[in-house]
């Protein structure tokens, strides 16, 4: 596994890879790290570039990043207020809680009555990108380098050229009868 | 004192109801400027990337509302170069449909009878063109075989796709990179141009006024061609006739802040838009049930596993567009596809347990590992016209997030009784075909997270009869407003129950005699009658008796 970089222990860095990790869970990178949390076997949206693309301002939402990052927090330690647990106060608060807590707060701020949802509903859709269409890269690159999402999805490779043909396309025989209306255009009646 | 640029006609948006004015007005004679907002891009820059900036976000425009998002296009071609030409003509019994307005909201002079001729002219020019089973993907095949699996019939869609020219590659939404989609670039702009109109990509119009002589005066400003949120100074144009076609998410915000320079707007503009009652299923298929149940087989040891291989839809099933059956309750359900990143984020998983999301979190990770086991199905139902514009945004017709392709709109739509209980509906015969004897297991999308979406607006600024509940008379022309016209989906008066760009091309066919007409009064040397844009007279031929009705004074 490569070595944490120091620029990981970023306060705002970890709580955004949490984030992206409840979304997109994936196996810890390192013993011992606490943004990803584990939860599911393989590379989670993290390790499929989450922060990249987030840091990306192609996004709109890097200049918010800040805000992301500290709003999560603030949400982070009233949700563990409210359900009694004590935070390690050596972690930023969103990356203190479990997965089972992270997953229940982003829950609540993407629920249809939260004020603030479409802020988080947009954070979510960047952390679930990253992750299902590599949006940082050029998508033949990713798949070239073994990009976790696009792999696992089983996206197949693009021709030499970049892209994608498929000669091989149908089953080549009638499957249904057609509706009994329709007319000589092929529309229905 | 510098003096503004003149035209006769000034069309506003280059999809299916710009492209089709401009080309008919320039070949008639008519000075014609198309402002689109876009870029103009072509086959040789449609890339297969996700990569944010590529063509397929350049080209595309996802605008989030309260309750309903729209996906449109943003480029020369507009929705054509991002669609996926599935080109049926709508029912007969849409057109005597009543929505919610008590009387039949279509205008008396259009019936599936009379509109057929116009869906002759579009099927010659663009052409529009039948297929069978082996144009049909697997994943068309797949739902044609379900659907006869469980007593239904299935029809290969006709479509603007040459066949012959595709690949299969499924990337119709970021545009055409072999030309085998018949896009409006293959068409009738390429015509529009040979006749002199000129088009200008990244003109963002803004807002229209009136002037003395009865003209019109339009206001654009330009947009960066990287990065959509910059915008710098731009001018005005004015014109003898206006032609609307910015799209149902966007030609009615242009008149709502024309309003103070035009004067009230018809209270219809910006209401009862219509999603086209859209809503997508996602099943993920058994592999082993497809192969035995359905006999299935690529050939390769394989059963299915070609969510990716396509062409978008192929194959619908037909069997609720049945005119017999009460309103709301008529739908089809098409075969489609969606790529990733928004084709996956609102797919649901069905064995959420409590205390889990069912749209993202370890089990919808184990979903997207079966990816190209999924099949997706899209319902288009008879919704109640329930969308609503709230005040224009400072400018376009959303507040743009990203760079490209994201913005925050003033749509709000909050679905109606009937329009639930029809995706219910929807969802639950979905259900039954698809997990029949084990074959699939099906979720809706997820309404909770951005509200309802559409990629096919409609409605916004509609034809009709009556002028309590349409914007435009039954010529599309901007009630109060003459010379103005809307030829785009808004001119639409509701929910087609099948795709929309085949009708919205047809009305705009239907459109162009009154426009001309319209045109010459206003001292413009133009003629009705160009041929098809490669030359064919056929449909020119069909609709020659209609003429008199659409142009009398
Ligand atoms: C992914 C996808 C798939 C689809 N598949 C199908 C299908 O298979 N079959 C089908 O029938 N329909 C399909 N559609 C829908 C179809 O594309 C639209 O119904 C159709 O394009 C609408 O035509 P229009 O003329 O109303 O507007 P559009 O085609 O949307 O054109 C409007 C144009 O106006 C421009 N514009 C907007 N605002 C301004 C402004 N202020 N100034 C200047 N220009 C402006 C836009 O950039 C755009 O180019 C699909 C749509 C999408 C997004």
């Amino acid at each position: 596994m490569p070595p944490r970089a120091p620029a990981d222990d970023n306060p705002r860095t970890t709580t955004l890879e949490a984030f992206a990790d409840t979304i997109v869970p994936g196996e810890k990178r390192y013993p011992g790290d606490l943004a990803v949390a584990g939860a599911a076997e393989g590379a989670g949206a993290v390790q499929a570039g989450a922060i990249e693309l987030l840091e990306w301002n192609a996004t709109g939402v890097t200049e918010g990043l800040d805000d992301y990052a500290r709003l999560l927090g603030d949400h982070a330690r009233d949700y563990a207020a409210e359900h009694g647990l004590t935070l390690d106060d050596s972690l930023p608060p969103f990356v203190a809680l479990t997965f089972e807590h992270r997953t229940a707060l982003v829950r609540r701020l993407t629920a249809p009555d939260h004020p603030e949802k479409a802020f988080w509903v947009l954070l979510a859709l960047f952390s679930n990108m990253a992750y299902d269409s590599a949006a940082h890269t050029s998508t033949a690159e990713a798949i070239a380098a073994g990009h976790p999402g696009l792999l696992a999805m089983g996206i197949a490779r693009p021709g030499d050229d970049g892209l994608w043909r498929f000669p091989a396309h149908s089953y080549g025989r009638p499957l249904a009868r057609l509706h009994p209306d329709t007319t000589p255009s092929g529309s229905p009646a | 004192m510098t003096s503004t640029e003149r035209t006769d006609v000034l069309v506003v948006g280059s999809g299916f109801g710009g492209a089709i004015a401009a080309y008919h007005l320039a070949a008639g004679g008519a000075r014609v400027v198309v402002l689109e907002r876009g870029p103009w891009l072509g086959a040789q820059d449609f890339e297969h990337d996700f990569k944010l900036g590529s063509s397929y976000t350049r080209a595309f425009d996802f605008v989030v509302g309260d309750g309903m998002s729209v996906l449109g296009g943003n480029c020369v071609g507009g929705g054509s170069v991002v669609y996926f030409a599935a080109m049926p003509r709508a029912p007969r019994f849409v057109f005597e449909r009543h929505g919610t307005i008590g009387r039949r909201m279509w205008p008396a002079s259009v019936s599936r009878d009379t509109l057929d001729p116009w869906y002759d002219r579009v099927a010659e020019s663009i052409p529009v063109t039948t297929q069978d089973w082996n144009d049909v993907t697997y994943a068309g095949g797949l739902w044609a075989a379900a659907c006869d699996h469980s007593g239904r019939t299935a029809n290969p869609v006709p479509v603007a796709i040459d066949n012959a020219k595709c690949v299969n590659c499924n990337w119709m939404m970021a545009g055409c990179r072999f030309d085998a989609k018949r896009s409006l670039l293959t068409n009738y702009l390429p015509a529009a141009l040979a006749h002199g109109a000129q088009i200008r990509p990244l003109h963002e119009v803004q807002r229209i006024e009136r002037n003395h002589d009865g003209s019109y005066r339009v206001h654009y400003d330009l947009i960066d061609e990287e990065d959509y949120r910059i915008r710098y100074d731009g001018g005005a144009i004015d014109a003898k006739i206006i032609v609307l076609a910015a799209g149902a998410g966007a030609t009615p915000v242009i008149l709502q802040r024309s309003e103070a320079t035009l004067g009230a707007m018809p209270h219809a503009v910006g209401r009862y838009f219509s999603g086209n009652g859209e809503r997508l299923n996602t099943a993920v298929l058994n592999e082993d049930r497809v192969r035995d149940v359905l006999g299935l087989s690529r050939g390769d040891g394989l059963a299915y596993a070609a969510n990716q291989i396509g062409k978008g839809p192929t194959v619908a099933n037909w069997d609720r567009l049945d005119g017999s059956l009460p309103e709301f309750t008529r739908y089809s359900l098409e075969q489609l596809y969606f790529p990733p990143g928004l084709g996956t984020i609102l797919a649901q998983v069905a064995d959420a347990a409590p205390g889990e999301s069912t749209w993202f979190g370890v089990k919808k990770k184990e979903m997207l590992r079966r990816w190209q086991s999924w099949l997706i199905i899209f319902q288009m139902i008879e919704d109640a016209n329930e969308g609503v514009f709230g005040p224009p945004p400072a400018k376009g017709n959303a507040d743009r997030v990203s760079q490209q392709m994201l913005g925050v709109g003033r749509l709000k739509y909050d679905p109606a009784e009937t329009t639930l209980r029809a995706w219910a509906m929807a969802d639950a015969e979905v259900k039954e075909i698809l997990e029949r004897d084990g074959l699939a297991t099906v979720t809706a999308w997820t309404n909770e997270v951005i509200g309802a979406y559409t990629v096919h607006p409609l409605s916004s600024c509609r034809i009709g009869d009556d002028p309590a509940t349409s914007a435009l008379d039954d010529r599309n022309e901007l009630r109060g407003h003459p010379g103005i016209f809307v030829t785009d989906g808004s001119a639409v008066p509701g929910a087609l129950t099948v795709n929309p760009a085949m009708t919205i091309a047809a009305l705009a066919e239907r459109a162009i005699p009154g426009i001309v007409r319209a045109a010459q009064d206003r001292g413009v040397d133009v003629t009705y009658g160009a041929p098809a844009p490669d030359g064919g007279t056929s449909g020119r031929r069909g609709v020659a008796d209609l003429l008199p009705s659409l142009t009398r004074r």
